[in-house]
């Protein structure tokens, strides 16, 4: 993805979040995500029936690049069903990660593309994922 | 002043994080070094020349501390691994045996973690009760707040002398007076204050001082921890071991030595002692007066660019130390931080380790800029540049 594109991605995310908003709804899952090297700290609620994910949102403070990071995951997971979410989130993982994956897979969240380069960046953007993969593999095994 | 003493600003940086630690001057790495190189034995133990030299160099710094600080005896000095460890020694050593259910002890919501959380277990163990000292509008100790908090319970008061947030003096002496006068216990953590300004334990008569030799230009690992003489006898050490004894025959017959080595068990860090002894010596050289002075005069040239900013929010105008906490409307302290950091310019963001202050400022996060005597106004000038553009911290923090 073209740089300025991808900026002006996480940019317009961090600014104006999608799905920013507190959940009180028990069928909800509820996570927290933290990053321990810094504040970030997120609330993100995820309803699941079906084996598809129906909806999530989140609430909580955290930089540009895990606020934008939530943004566009939950924009890119909502409808999938739980097999394509996990396999969108490993993806995401390989691509931060400076592994092999799969672009198409990604759309938008390849603004993310060069985060490798900022280390101390990495877990930003990861944050999200971290939480959110557990549940979807519980969710699997049951 | 003084730049050319030290290693780290041949690099191309604007270090403004001296609240987290400071650099180091080439005398105090010099000094360490020396001791790894030429005499490297072990100290309390020594039956040879070199083991000589180290009880004489690390007790020198006792020596040193002792007059730094304004203390009476040297036998007042413990050395501890730094503020931190100070703090959990004063708490677990002496008021552990101290506090009963119901007792109160008095903090503020702006102390840091090492302040916090010791009296939290303690109060958790005993039964005594935390209580905190209101702040005024400036997020101030006042003495007439510190009064109203005290009741005929309070058994202790532990303030920071300057808080690594808001970065206020605290009136340490005036509310110790006060606090003597109710026969209540006053510890002070000095990590922020002992590098930056004069200190006299004896003047502010306190019963406690944690500080950390690293953010006075000391090596890291190191601590002191100050208790009046009368005091220090009753301090139970909490590490027991080779040092500290005279001998041990069983679980009945253990025999301790003297304050302050009882409280020194185990290999001390012997280089980062000496270090600290050196430390010192460099800032006695330079004058505390004159430090204070210096970073007064820097902090003013930086808050009086900084109040003209209109998307920036600083949160302790009203300060006197060099510490400055701020944050950028809109933008995440941490991106600003990255943002900086982009041109070689280290500020902290974050919560600083006072994570009850969220209750009182409001925010949990800001940037903090922590002066010291060797940063400069060019370099707040650089800084000030790069804050002025919103659009170009917006266009580049990602
Ligand atoms: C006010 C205050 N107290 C305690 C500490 C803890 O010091 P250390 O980490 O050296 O033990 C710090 C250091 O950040 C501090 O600023």
């Amino acid at each position: 993805m073209d740089k300025e594109i991808g900026r002006e991605i996480i940019l317009e995310h961090f600014q104006h979040p999608l799905n920013k908003e507190e959940i009180h709804d028990d069928r909800y899952i509820k996570i927290n995500s933290r990053n321990p090297n810094c504040i970030d700290n997120l609330d993100i609620a995820i309803l699941i029936e079906d084996s598809t994910i129906k909806d999530i949102k989140f609430m909580g403070e955290a930089c540009a690049i895990s606020t934008s990071s939530t943004s566009i995951m939950i924009k890119n997971l909502i409808g999938k069903s739980v097999k394509e979410a996990i396999n969108y989130i490993n993806n995401f993982y390989h691509m931060v990660n400076e592994e092999e994956y799969d672009e198409k897979v990604l759309n938008e969240a390849l603004c993310f593309q060069d985060i490798y380069k900022q280390n101390n960046r990495k877990s930003c953007a990861l944050l999200p994922y971290r939480g959110i993969l557990k549940v979807l593999e519980e969710y699997e095994s049951k | 002043m003084h730049r050319e003493d030290f290693p780290m600003l041949n690099q191309d940086i604007i270090y403004l994080d001296n609240g987290a630690t400071s650099l180091k001057p080439k005398s105090v790495i010099a000094k360490q070094v020396d001791y790894y190189e030429n005499y490297s034995a072990n100290a309390h133990r020594g039956d040879y020349d070199i083991s000589y030299k180290v009880d004489l160099e690390y007790e020198n710094t006792r020596d040193l501390v002792r007059d730094f600080i304004g203390a009476k005896r040297k036998e007042e000095i413990v050395f501890t691994s730094g503020t931190t460890d100070s703090l959990n020694l004063i708490v677990n050593g002496f008021f552990a045996n101290l506090l009963e259910a119901g007792d109160e002890i008095l903090i503020t919501k702006m102390e840091h973690a090492s302040n916090v959380m010791p009296w939290f277990r303690i109060a958790g163990e005993t039964g005594a009760v935390i209580k905190y000292i209101p702040l005024d509008d400036n997020y101030f100790v006042t003495l007439e707040n510190v009064k109203a908090s005290i009741t005929p319970k309070t058994k202790v008061i532990s303030l920071a002398e300057i808080t690594n947030v808001v970065g206020d003096i605290r009136p340490i002496k005036e509310i110790t007076k006060y606090a003597h006068e109710k026969d209540i216990f006053v510890v002070v953590d000095g990590a922020q204050s002992v590098p930056h300004k004069k200190i006299n334990v004896t003047d502010s008569d306190i019963d406690f001082l944690a500080f950390s030799a690293h953010k006075m230009l000391g090596p890291t690992g190191v601590g002191v921890m100050y208790a009046k003489y009368e005091l220090m006898q009753n301090i139970e050490p909490v590490n027991l071991g080779g040092g500290m004894n005279e001998s041990f025959d069983s679980p009945e017959k253990m025999v301790l030595k003297e304050v302050p080595t009882r409280l020194e068990a185990g290999t001390p860090n012997i280089a980062g002692v000496i270090g600290l002894g050196e430390a010192i010596k460099y800032l006695n050289k330079i004058g505390m007066e004159n430090i204070e002075k210096y970073e007064k005069n820097l902090r003013n040239y930086f808050i009086e660019k900084l109040v003209s900013i209109p998307h920036i929010d600083i949160l302790n105008l009203e300060s006197d130390s060099g510490i400055v906490a701020f944050n950028v409307d809109g933008i995440f302290a941490e991106d600003v931080a990255y943002y900086l950091n982009k041109y070689n310019i280290c500020v902290r963001a974050g919560n600083h380790c006072a994570k009850l202050t969220k209750d009182i400022l409001g925010v949990t996060n800001s940037i903090r800029v922590s002066l010291y005597f060797y940063n400069t106004e060019s370099e707040i000038d650089n800084l000030i540049e790069l804050l002025k553009d919103k659009d170009k911290i917006m266009k580049e923090m990602i």
